[in-house]
């Protein structure tokens, strides 16, 4: 059989787009609410909530495939990166509670824009190297 | 007429809390990849490996230094973003000099471009943050 192999990657569907995207937009409207001098709100919360959601479905997926005998081209670093991941909006969530001003919503903006790139880096290394 | 000595503001509050938010993102950054690369291909690039974990190091010890506050606080991490800064600047330095000896990128390599220079302007921001919340004498 070859549609394992032809599978593609497990990380690289609609889950992680959806994170990435997701991620972005809670970045701009906490700097919006930086700007405007905001603690942290609801939807802040509740988009981090959300992300975090969907960080541990694309977690789910690449375990699956990872258990059907799918391999990423960098072990050792995926795994890494997935680990991360799934930790980011916690640690937003977390210090932002801590801290009721506007530096709270700086932070959430700050764990919303470095989560699309450890996204990105975990495709990356799935994908085999001069593969 | 004698000044009252302002009390130190802490450095764990307000902007020093966003700080504290990117060391811990750095820390984890440069922990994980010097732990890899230490793990899986120590022999490879052993000076830029062991570079690596000393600014994993450096991150963990200055967000601690920041959390913590207080004068023993203060001096940690105005220890560390000193080295920090020293670091990031001759290692950039000696990156683009001498490339035989970081045959593989590390966090401070090119003043940390392959971070967004985030690493470069990091210890600044953090020097920055501890000047401005010191005590008036």
């Amino acid at each position: 059989m070859t549609s394992a192999a032809a599978a593609g990657s497990p990380v690289d569907g609609i889950l992680a787009t959806a994170g990435i995207v997701l991620s972005l937009v809670l970045a701009v409207w906490a700097l919006v609410a930086t700007l405007r001098h905001r603690a942290p709100d609801r939807v802040q919360f509740a988009g981090l909530a959300v992300l975090e959601l969907l960080l541990l479905a694309l977690a789910v997926v690449a375990l699956v495939a990872v258990g059907g005998g799918e391999r990423p081209g960098e072990p050792g670093a995926f795994f890494g990166y997935l680990v991360t991941l799934v930790c980011l909006p916690p640690l937003a969530w977390v210090l932002a509670r801590m801290e009721p001003t506007r530096w709270g919503s700086a932070i959430v903006c700050a764990v919303c824009l470095v989560t699309p790139v450890v996204v990105v880096r975990l495709q990356q290394t799935w994908e085999v190297v001069g593969g | 007429m004698v000044e009252t000595r302002a009390p130190e503001r802490a450095t764990n509050r307000g902007p020093g809390r966003l700080l504290i938010a990117v060391y811990i993102l750095f820390a984890i950054a440069a922990t994980s990849r010097a732990g890899l690369q230490i793990a899986t291909r120590f022999g490879e690039a052993p000076v830029a490996y062991l570079l690596s974990a000393v600014a994993a190091l450096i991150y963990i010890v200055a967000a601690v230094g920041l959390a913590r506050s207080g004068h023993a606080g203060r001096r940690t991490a105005l220890v560390c973003c000193s080295v920090e800064l020293v670091g990031v600047v001759a290692v950039g330095i000696l990156s683009l000099v001498d490339k035989e000896l970081f045959p593989d990128e590390t966090v401070w390599s090119q003043f940390g471009s392959g971070y967004g220079y985030i690493p470069l302007v990091l210890p600044i921001l953090g020097l920055a943050w501890l000047w401005r919340t010191r005590s008036h004498s």
